[in-house]
């Protein structure tokens, strides 16, 4: 059986600069995988690349998502098959309340997918009951997106379209990056409280703090563009005591 | 018609400008060219007294020692004014009487536009849905205006411009020319000389005009201008809001639109003007287009009177108009909302005056530009502040978003204060569609044109709401068919 996601010798770069290079990654539905690694290793660009950001050119290699080549879609077909990424820096949308923003995403994917849209009162009855879970005062929705918010409420926002948008693929890029430690763990209970059997999560972060609140079933080190190793839980532990420096020279 | 066809299989090959179909009626049109004969035969056409005819005839006298300026930011080839149909007319004899004897096939095109000209049709629409009175002017006649009976209960005079000189010739000759003289500038003098028709509100003292009035102006017949004329009167106290929009046929020569709207607002009146201005544009190569070169000014004239515009231009090859406030009234507010967008290769010269001459006088400036492919768009505005002016404000706010590398804006804001308690606020930005932007929507699953128009939307919001509620409604549809394929 294939994993959900399954990337093969996956090889990624921008202009000249070659970032990714033959990448290999497994995960299978239902399980949440951590991605560390030091900066600069290509953590980020696995996020755009599986999102499918303009800019980055896939030199070699594939990603499938359930057994379907992911790389040959345009983003919005990806987000539609259920790929959702939980940006580092969350864009700011002036002059669009949060709630229109997250309506018309979730509307054009449901169309899609040829799904019925979803109506007004039962898009608001959603959203009311998920940004409550997120302790999220419901005026902040109707407020433009990401404008004027704290690093907190983009990061809570990001979680909030990913519980009502109910992805199969949730890529989470440094989510804790910016958080104080209240903020961090409604956040992390956030994305607990989405973990299910059909789903699966990438975790991309630098340090292991957000994995006290995540647990993963699996880490990958990612360092040079490749996954240099991978283990439970503990490698992270083992990451956080001696740092990211016996695997950068694995990496080179 | 071989010409007529040909326009048609264009317009299905495009589709891009949903309005662009022709409508074959047989037309009354005046020779090309224009002379001294030309302006009596309108004239005649129209049944005009002595004095209106007196008073072309001057504007054409002046109008003919008169250059065309030429200071826009705007370029297009010398028109010639010798090639001109200046009255075309759909031929219906002595004009409709009821909606019963204009020509189906007019019916027929006001119906593809969606404006509704039938009052039964607009009364058997959806409850509380709001109801408009609409005066269509196709080419360069009136053809018909609807909810007259229910306007004059309460006092208020909508009518053609054609029937209010011969029925209320006092009020058309007190306020005619008082706001834009006849020499005003070079298009507004041409338009004193040969206009054939638009439209005339009077509403009395006190009375809130009970209904949105609307126009709906379309250029359909080949190598014609359009010269309408609005004169919209708010006695004291009183209160309306006017609708305007405009279509035209996809041509591919130029075609001239040069209008002039007189707004007169008395002590205490409100006037609030919205436009939708959706002219054809032009092909993507820039053959063809409406060049729309527009006199449009305000007088509040009283104290405490207050006008506001609003205006979404998406329309037009050239657009060049400034809609004006003249705050002569001790406490009076001007107001000017603008969206303008252009895309290939448009061009629009658009902004705003604010003339502050009386005391304690506010106005209030919020223009967003928009330009995509290889448009051009410039911002021009004027703020004074004369001797008189003790305590005017304004606050001035103009943006613009380009989209993609090839398209331009420019601001250029004028500010004269000539006393030293003037308080003028100037914000401006420009900005570029942000890649990050829409990448982030294109990630929650919205297509790079969804994408687009929702950044957009947002973009204007500021002006959407100033605007009548289905204005709106159909100015952001327009927004949206206006940058179809303006990015990737």
């Amino acid at each position: 059986m294939t994993a959900l996601l399954e990337v093969r010798n996956l090889s990624a770069r921008v202009a000249d600069t070659q970032i990714l290079s033959n990448l290999s990654l497994s995960l299978p539905a239902g399980e949440v995988h951590a991605i560390m690694g030091p900066n600069g290793a290509g953590k980020s660009t696995l996020s755009h690349v599986l999102t499918g950001k303009p800019g980055y050119e896939v030199t070699g290699g594939e990603a499938r998502l359930d057994d379907q080549d992911l790389l040959a879609l345009e983003p919005e077909a990806r987000a539609s098959r259920g790929v959702f990424l939980s940006f580092q820096y969350p864009v700011e949308i002036p002059g669009v309340p949060a709630l229109t923003f997250l309506r018309t995403a979730l509307n054009a994917q449901k169309k899609a997918r040829g799904e019925a849209e979803v109506s007004a009162p039962d898009f608001l009855k959603l959203v009311r009951a998920k940004a409550a879970g997120l302790k999220m005062d419901f005026d902040m929705l109707k407020r433009a997106l990401n404008v004027g918010f704290s690093g907190g409420e983009k990061k809570r926002m990001e979680i909030l379209q990913m519980a009502v948008l109910a992805p199969r693929l949730a890529i989470l890029d440094e989510t804790d990056s910016g958080l104080d430690i209240d903020a961090l763990r409604i956040v992390a209970e956030g994305v607990n409280a989405l973990r299910a059997p059909d789903r699966s999560m990438l975790v991309i972060t630098h340090y292991q703090r957000l994995l006290d609140y995540i647990r993963p079933d699996r880490v990958h080190v990612l360092a040079g563009g490749r996954i240099v190793a991978s283990g439970g839980p503990e490698l992270a532990l083992d990451l956080e005591r001696e740092g990211y420096d016996r695997f950068v020279d694995l990496a080179a | 018609m071989p010409a007529t066809s040909k326009t048609a299989a264009q317009v299905l090959e495009l589709e891009r400008y949903k309005h662009g179909f022709i409508t074959d009626i047989d037309q009354d049109v005046a020779p090309r060219g224009l002379t001294e004969e030309t302006v009596r035969f309108i004239s005649a056409k129209k049944d005009e007294p002595d004095w209106m005819l007196a008073w072309r005839l001057e504007a054409f006298a002046r109008w003919r020692a008169l250059e065309e300026p030429n200071w826009a930011r705007v370029d297009y080839p010398p028109i010639d004014y010798q090639d001109i149909h200046y009255y075309a007319a759909p031929r219906a004899g002595e004009g409709p009487k009821s909606l019963d004897e204009v020509d189906p096939e007019l019916l027929a095109t006001y119906a593809k536009l969606g404006i509704p000209l039938s009052e039964q049709a607009v009364l058997a629409g959806v409850e509380g849905a709001p109801r408009y009175a609409v005066d269509a002017v196709f080419d360069s006649v009136s053809v018909v205006t609807t909810f007259k009976a229910e306007l004059a209960a309460v006092g208020v005079i909508f009518c053609p411009m054609s029937e209010a000189i011969r029925e209320h010739g006092d009020l058309v000759r007190q306020y005619l020319g008082s706001v834009v003289p006849v020499s005003d500038n070079y298009f507004a003098c041409l338009n004193s000389a040969v206009f054939s028709d638009g439209s005339f509100v009077y509403v009395p003292p006190g009375v809130r005009c009970p209904m949105e009035l609307s126009t709906y102006f379309r250029i359909n017949a080949e190598k014609s201008g359009q010269f309408e004329r609005t004169l919209i009167i708010a006695d004291r106290g009183s209160y309306v809001s006017y609708l305007e929009g405009c279509t035209a046929p996809m041509r591919d020569e130029n075609q001239l639109h040069a209008a002039v709207v007189e707004l007169v607002a008395l002590d205490d009146a409100e006037i609030k003007y919205s436009t939708v201005q959706n002219w054809y544009p032009g092909d993507a190569e820039g053959r063809g287009g409406i060049y729309n070169f527009v006199t449009k000014r305000a007088d509040c004239r009283g104290a405490r009177s207050k006008v506001s515009w609003t205006q979404v231009e998406t329309g037009s090859a050239v657009t060049w108009k400034y809609p004006s406030c003249v705050l002569r009234g001790d406490h009076s507010t001007g107001e000017f909302y603008s969206i303008a967008i252009t895309n290939n290769r448009q061009q629009a010269d658009t902004g705003t005056k604010m003339i502050h001459l009386g005391a304690h006088t506010r106005s209030r400036i919020i223009s967003k530009g928009i330009s995509a492919g290889r448009s051009s768009s410039t911002y021009r505005g004027l703020v004074s502040a004369h001797p008189k002016a003790k305590g005017a404000r304004n606050f001035t706010q103009c943006d613009s978003l380009l989209i993609g590398p090839h398209a331009a804006a420019h601001t250029t804001p004028y500010v004269e204060a000539r006393n030293s308690g003037a308080q003028f606020e100037h914000e401006a930005t420009t900005t570029r569609l942000s890649e990050e932007q829409l990448f982030y929507a294109r990630q929650r699953g919205l297509t790079q044109e969804e994408a687009v128009q929702l950044l957009v939307n947002g973009f204007v919001k500021d002006v959407l709401q100033e605007l009548p509620m289905e204005f709106a409604v159909e100015a952001q549809k327009l927004v949206a068919i206006s940058l179809e394929g303006s990015v990737g």
